[in-house]
């Protein structure tokens, strides 16, 4: 028999309207939350945009979103083979999907543009 | 569209493009020699490349175990490097290695002590005695990032940007004047005038479908360097990391997390039965761990191939021999992460098979890290000649420090002798076309052409190569070109990674393309590059392999290896 992991994905870009996307994940035991949204991207929905870098290592702890309403790393989180509800974090500015500004303020192009273009 | 009061213009002497060890010394050492630097970086500033993901050691002479000197770690580098080391650059490695180690120990990384104070060393494979510093097994990467963060994030002179995706370098007569793309987070191109530029993008292990690196390492510097007129050389050298991990599916962890763990304990590698097998590949262990990347990546994938590999297609891994309360204090903490994965070391072996790990190609550079091209520098594990045909572990770290320092004081004097801005904004005008593109394309999935494109390289331009393989990959890699057409899919948006992944693979293909055309013309095997039909080192292939780009077409040609006398570094 083979499982899914349903996973309930709020979409949108900053400012705009938002939406909740469903997404059916063929589901494996040991997979994270993240390998189940590379799968999305890769195979149902190449638009859907999250943060990543270091994939698997939790170094770069850039895949922080909310998962189920607990804040937590996408890359550490198993898949479950059921419904799952992915939002981005909410007390950071949103940018698009599950991508929120999470850079320092000082590490941005528009701190970079006050200070060169005074 | 966006349109094009939306660009935003900036100036700066020295634009550095990549945050990982080597762009953050660059900057400082830029910055610190008077120059006004911008510090840009696809992801976050620190947080991406390959520096956070390095697990242990940092190799260096500071013979505080042994006596040690910078030439004993010269003959080792050259010696793994198969005779296509450069010993100029190799020299510089292990000669200013032992001072960039010192200058992060008084930025207080934290370099692991003995009990007298002094910094401890540890053996690596093809070390002759134990010269590899540390953090902590598995968190050195993270501590020299986060020290470089900090040190860089003090400097006035520099200004960090992060999430800014570049595209291309603008060049005129006189050389790389600046740079073009588009700000990740809300999608408005850019573009950078620069007296001087400096790639430190890392390297291009993410064209392999199973790799140990961060996503946004698949030959961005590469493609830049080429599509502007410089020069790439050794290319079909890409190193495969011989244990990274396999399976159980293992979260939260690094895949070439056995490596410090296997130095420390000796685990045991085993094939299907049960019994050890690097010895019948003319690689005597004995009971130690010593055996090269190259020859270890070379007699798992042999294994494999026999018919005697693990159940997902590796080698086991063993630690049972250990008694449980050593293999406690040797991992720590990170026994009750393997317990979260379901793995007892004490109860089972794991899977590990190679993994792509590093490229010892890249951009070519001359001593003070310039390329061909006037006014451009490289540092990092993007530039070629140091690590030749394999490279000795531990020397990435120490090759990013020393390279980046050098790239950044050069760039500085070389903006230092620029008067005004040479910038020519209609020079920047065909890139900022491209960045500004949106070709609807409802039926291409980037994400999805990455993947093949990973498949295309793992499964015939791996460790493994043959003409056929070659040649079928070349084949596959300009029918995904063709898919992807010219023009980026919809623009605008604020993080619009459907944009950022279209662009990876208009690089990425063409840096694929140079590695699988280098391999195929290399009809020979040596070091990170075997040819199943050309077995064994030929002597007529002790040269270096430069390709460039004219026009559309790869061009590629051959130069001698500047070569270090034996007596010299014996």
């Amino acid at each position: 028999m083979s499982e899914t992991a349903s996973l309930l994905v709020r979409r949108g870009d900053a400012g705009g309207p938002k939406s909740l996307s469903r997404y059916e994940v063929p589901y494996r035991d040991g997979q994270s939350v993240l390998d189940g949204l590379r799968y999305v991207r890769a195979h149902l929905d190449p638009t859907l945009s999250i943060r990543y870098s270091c994939i698997n290592a939790n170094t770069c702890k850039e895949c922080m979103i909310v998962i189920d309403g607990k804040i937590d790393y996408a890359c550490t989180v198993r898949l479950q083979p059921r419904e799952m509800v992915l939002e981005p974090l909410g007390n950071k500015p949103h940018l698009r999907d599950l991508v929120t500004e999470i850079a320092p303020p000082d590490e941005r192009l528009a701190t970079a543009i006050k200070k060169r273009q005074g | 569209m966006t349109s094009p009061t939306d660009l935003v213009h900036l100036e700066t002497d020295v634009l550095v493009i990549g945050a990982g060890a080597a762009g953050m010394v660059a900057a400082l050492s830029a910055a610190d020699a008077g120059a006004d630097v911008i510090l840009a970086d696809r992801s976050l500033i620190g947080r991406s490349g390959a520096t956070i993901m390095a697990q242990m050691t940092v190799a260096v002479a500071l013979g505080s175990e042994t006596p040690d000197d910078w030439h004993y770690h010269l003959a080792d580098t050259i010696t793994a490097g198969r005779g296509l080391c450069d010993a100029d650059l190799a020299t510089l490695v292990c000669e200013q290695g032992p001072a960039a180690i010192k200058q992060l120990d008084e930025w207080k990384v934290g370099w692991a002590r003995k009990p007298d104070g002094s910094i401890k060393q540890t053996h690596a494979p093809g070390h002759d005695r134990p010269r590899c510093v540390y953090v902590d097994f598995l968190s050195t990467g993270p501590a020299v990032a986060k020290t470089l963060r900090g040190r860089v994030l003090r400097h006035d002179r520099v200004t960090r940007i992060g999430d800014l995706y570049f595209t291309d370098l603008v060049t005129s007569d006189d050389g790389v004047i600046g740079a073009t793309g588009f700000s990740v987070s809300d999608g408005r191109p850019i573009s950078i005038a620069a007296k001087t530029t400096i790639l430190a993008t890392g390297g291009l292990t993410k064209l392999y479908r199973r790799n140990s690196a961060s996503a946004n390492m698949g030959g961005d510097g590469h493609a830049l360097a080429l599509r502007a007129g410089a020069e790439l050389m050794d290319m079909e050298f890409v190193q495969f990391f011989p244990i990274g991990h396999l399976a159980p599916r293992l979260v939260g962890m690094d895949p070439i997390m056995w490596d410090p763990f296997r130095y420390k304990l000796g685990g045991k590698l085993l094939n299907s039965e049960m019994r050890e097998f690097l010895n019948d590949y003319g690689s005597d262990e004995g009971g130690r761990y010593i055996v090269t990347r190259d020859k270890a990546t070379h007699a798992i994938l042999k294994e494999v191939q026999a018919g005697r590999g693990s159940p997902a297609g590796g080698a086991y891994l063993s630690f049972q021999h250990i008694p449980e309360a050593q293999l406690r204090e040797a991992f720590g903490p990170v026994i009750d992460k393997l317990a979260a994965n379901g793995i007892d070391l004490g109860k089972m072996p794991v899977e590990v098979a190679p993994i792509a790990h590093y490229h010892m190609g890249g951009v070519r550079i001359d001593t003070a890290m310039q390329t061909r091209l006037p006014n451009l520098y490289a540092a990092g594990e993007l530039v070629a000649g140091a690590n030749g045909a394999n490279r000795l572990s531990g020397n990435a770290i120490t090759e990013a420090l020393v390279f980046g320092r050098i790239a950044g004081e050069s760039a500085a004097a070389r903006a230092r002798e620029i008067a005004g801005s040479s910038w020519q904004q209609q020079l920047a005008e065909p890139h900022l076309a491209l960045v500004n593109a949106s070709q609807p394309h409802p039926d291409l999935n980037p994400a999805e052409l990455i993947a093949q494109l990973q498949d295309v390289m793992a499964d015939d331009v791996g460790p493994f190569r043959t003409q056929e393989g070659l040649e079928r990959a070349l084949e596959r890699l300009a029918a995904l070109r063709q898919q992807i057409g010219t023009l980026p899919p919809e623009n605008g948006g604020h993080f619009n990674l459907e944009r950022v992944d279209w662009f990876d693979l208009r690089s990425m293909l063409l840096v694929a393309e140079t590695v699988a055309r280098a391999a195929l013309l290399r009809q020979e095997s040596r070091g990170a590059h075997q040819r199943d039909d050309f077995p064994g080192l030929d002597d007529g292939w002790l040269l270096h392999q430069t390709v460039t780009l004219r026009g559309d077409d790869l061009s590629f040609s051959r130069v001698p290896v500047r070569a270090a006398a034996v007596s010299e570094v014996a």
